[in-house]
């Protein structure tokens, strides 16, 4: 075996079985199938066939990259196509073994069409044809391997800009056809009513391609160009930047149409609950696996104090009853967090995790029906107005959401870097030593609750706003695994972070609606790819990141001339 | 009179009675030592006059001021403040943030600013890295950071629990000089060690313990005479 493992070849052999598996995993999901059913390119490529394709170049690639470095042209070919060669072979032993055994009562999915998917269309007979065709993959990655650096880069950016107006281009043909004239038009020579159609494909792919070997080639000029401009001149860019992107916020919703700005709705609530969380756990260290409860509780005060339903008490507008929502929100911070006071860590999680099921099955109970409505939940909850405008939609309420998400990020920045955002840190790093460092636990940790319960009220508010109609069953317990999975993925303790968490967590499977049966597989693999790629977040705090790259950092900090007169101890 | 007393105090941990009418006394600039073995109480009455442990009995006055009623971060801002064992320093903050941290009590910047400097004249060490993570320093430049931190917080009176443990011989000694120094620049130290030979070699005082009672006290030069105190804590026969 050890010798076995010597040989260049290994690692193809390696990388083209773990292709394999993953191809027959994708396989025998479903996925071809189900994503067999979107195409990319109009009856050219289907996304299934995309991700079969990307698979065997995948391998491919790897192998042939690895293989690279000391070797010449050959090996590396060799490797492609051995790599690529066993990914698609796979596949044929499937279809072999599959039409000699049915293989159906076990997987259900391993049906003559899938067969037929794999061979092209020619059956058991054609069973030779992914092995083939996983070999001139292989080929092909080997190949793209030996190109400049800059066309490879180009290239990539060409097939990925194909790939995500395909896959968007549902939503982007809507957005076109919605004006007459010449958007319509573009929209038709774009787009057929499935994908994109051929010639919008090599549009889409000249286009990134084009723009990115551009940037890659002047890019440099552009930057020193920047840099050399006076302060005062580079002042105006910033804010015509600035400028421009507050422009485009503004109108974006008008541009997007309904769907998006609803998306974009979601993010900014999940957001804010991520900038409410990010207090307690990301800034204070206490786990709050509950943190639904907060929203829960403000989307049912604003619920009750509006709506001009039968469980409507008030009928206020929103404007009044939303900041009571948020108030009630962060007293119930208090409320929840002085039994928990003493708990740390892992304990303190479950404690909380009691307290958002509590919260679940209280609005949910037959108990509390007569005010709460029980399961049948809160209606008619009417939109807010601003003088005679009525927040009608998800396209007016997105000012709403983004007005309250920048409001809070900008609170949350300014608390982080407070004499109260130090003691929060400080509880984090060591909870006994910053008791003897005289900072006030049962203060400092009850305002950290109280914060993370208002900011994310204030999410809660906003979504009764948007639906209109509250139900127990949307403050479930996966609303916190959300909230505490966008801290995680966006950077724990970072602000920047919980915006593209949420955008990343929130956003994405929203737009991917139609996968939904596989949502929370993707979820799962992005997340365990991100733990293992980016730990610290995809924008960490700038303590996480220096943790994380001390090895990188060390070097120039430390004067290597005096460390050799310390004792190491 | 002495700056802080403590007398006849009784700690419990649920029913453990930890400390058993514990009385001692320390006075304006002496370094006091409490020496005794494993589980005696020496870090017991460190917390409870810290505040981190509440006494069932018995009073702990700073300068007259009884402290047993005050919450821990006030004893702090009254000027009592303890380095807790093993150091503890903010591994993920640079060595700058943890000094400021220490100032945590002192809101004034300019005098938090001043504080830096000073524990930077008394550890030059800490100044060379002071952007450095507090994680990456060696045991003993994490001790000195430890007692710098505490030093923020311009203590009255300073509790050391166990500066010496895990380092280094060297370092052993070099800590030590440095406890003393910060006595000759006119710290109040209350000292807890193992290492008693050493402890009682800097000390004013020391306060022998057993399962949480004083069983002698006298000063630092006697104790290392006594025939008990060579035989059960130095060793010598």
């Amino acid at each position: 075996m050890n010798e076995l493992r010597r040989l260049p070849v290994w690692h193809s052999v390696r990388i083209g079985l773990i292709g394999g598996v993953i191809m027959l995993y994708i396989c025998l999901v479903g996925m071809v199938e189900v994503f067999g059913r979107s195409d990319i390119i109009e009856r050219v490529i289907s996304l299934g066939q995309v991700l079969l394709l990307l698979t065997g170049l995948g391998a491919g690639y790897l192998a042939a990259r690895r293989a690279g470095e000391p070797t010449n042209a050959l090996t590396v070919l060799i490797s492609g196509v051995v790599a690529g060669g066993l990914t698609g072979g796979l596949l044929t032993g499937l279809v072999v073994i599959g039409s000699v055994v049915n293989l159906r009562a076990v997987f259900i999915n391993a049906s003559p069409a899938l067969y037929n998917a794999l061979t092209l269309g020619a059956g058991p007979n054609g069973a030779w044809i992914p092995l083939v065709g996983g070999a001139a993959l292989g080929l092909v990655a080997a190949l793209f391997c030996l190109l400049p650096r800059r066309v490879r880069q180009s290239i990539v950016n060409g097939l990925v800009g194909v790939l995500l107006a395909g896959l968007f281009s549902g939503l982007l043909r809507v957005i076109l056809a919605a004006r007459p004239g010449w958007s319509a038009e573009l929209g038709r020579f774009l787009f057929a009513s499935e994908g994109l159609t051929l010639a919008g494909a090599l549009l889409f792919f000249i286009l990134a391609g084009g723009l990115a070997l551009l940037w890659s080639q002047s890019q440099a000029t552009v930057r020193e160009r920047i840099t050399r401009l006076p302060e005062a001149q580079r002042k105006t860019l910033r804010w015509a930047m600035l400028g421009l992107a507050v422009i485009l916020i503004l109108i974006f919703p008008q541009i997007s149409g309904a769907f998006i700005a609803q998306v974009i709705v979601l993010v900014g609530i999940f957001a804010l609950m991520g900038l409410g969380l990010n207090i307690t756990l990301g800034m204070a260290g206490l786990f709050d696996l509950g943190f639904v409860a907060f929203f829960a509780i403000s989307a049912y005060t604003v619920g009750l104090l509006t709506s001009t339903g039968e469980h409507g008490i008030a009928q206020w507008s929103w404007w009044a009853a939303a900041p009571v929502g948020v108030l009630l929100a962060m007293i119930a911070g208090a409320f929840f967090g002085l039994p928990v006071l003493g708990i740390r860590g892992d304990y303190l999680a479950i404690a909380t995790l009691g307290f958002g099921e509590i919260v679940r099955l209280l609005v949910g109970s037959d108990f509390l029906r007569p005010w709460l409505g029980g399961s049948f939940g809160i209606l008619a909850i009417p939109k807010p107005w601003i003088g005679n405008l009525e927040l009608a939609g998800p396209q007016q309420i997105y000012y709403l959401a983004v007005f309250g998400a920048v409001l809070v990020a900008f609170v949350a920045v300014r608390l982080r870097d407070s004499r109260l955002g130090r003691a929060w840190m400080a509880i984090r790093e060591d909870e006994d030593v910053a008791e003897a460092l005289g900072i006030n636990l049962v203060q400092t940790k009850l305002l950290a609750y109280m914060l993370g319960g208002a900011f994310a009220g204030l999410g809660g508010a906003i979504f009764a706003a948007l639906v209109g109609s509250i139900f127990p069953h949307s403050m479930n317990l996966l609303v916190s695994v959300n909230v505490v999975a966008l801290l995680i993925v966006g950077g724990m303790g970072s602000i920047p972070g919980v915006i593209v968490g949420a955008f990343a967590l929130i956003g994405l499977p929203e737009l991917f609606r139609e996968f939904d049966e596989y949502r929370y597989l993707l979820y799962g693999i992005a997340l365990i790819a991100m733990m293992l790629a980016k730990p610290e977040g995809l924008w960490p705090s700038a303590a996480i990141r220096r943790e994380l790259h001390t090895d990188e950092t060390d070097e120039t900090e430390t004067n290597p001339g005096s460390s050799s007169t310390v004792p190491a101890s | 009179m002495a700056i802080l007393e403590v007398e006849n105090v009784h700690t419990y941990y649920g029913h453990i009675h930890a400390l058993k009418g514990l009385s001692l006394t320390v006075e304006q600039g002496e370094i006091v030592t409490l020496i005794g073995a494993n589980g005696a109480g020496k870090t017991t009455t460190l917390n409870t006059i810290s505040g981190l442990l509440r006494p069932r009995e018995g009073r702990i006055r700073l300068r007259g001021e009884d402290l047993t009623t005050i919450p821990p971060h006030e004893i702090v801002a009254r000027g009592v403040v303890q380095v807790p064992e093993g150091r503890r320093v903010f591994a993920r903050l640079t060595v700058q943030e943890n000094l400021e941290m220490g100032a945590y009590v002192q809101k004034d910047s300019r005098r938090v600013r001043e504080g830096i400097e000073r524990v930077f004249t008394l550890f030059p060490r800490l100044k060379e890295r002071r952007q450095q993570l507090a994680g990456t320093l060696s045991g003993g430049e994490q001790q000195m950071l430890a007692m710098g931190r505490a030093l923020m917080a311009q203590p009255k009176v300073l509790l050391l629990d166990e500066p010496s443990m895990g380092l280094a011989p060297v370092l052993v000694d070099s800590i030590f000089a440095t406890i003393k120094r910060l006595n000759d620049d006119g710290a109040t130290i209350l000292l807890v060690e193992q290492n008693a030979r050493m402890a009682l070699q800097i000390a004013h005082r020391g306060y022998v313990l057993q399962t949480g009672e004083v069983v002698l006290s006298d000063t630092g030069e006697n104790l290392r005479q006594n025939e008990m105190v060579r035989k059960a804590y130095l060793g010598i026969q």
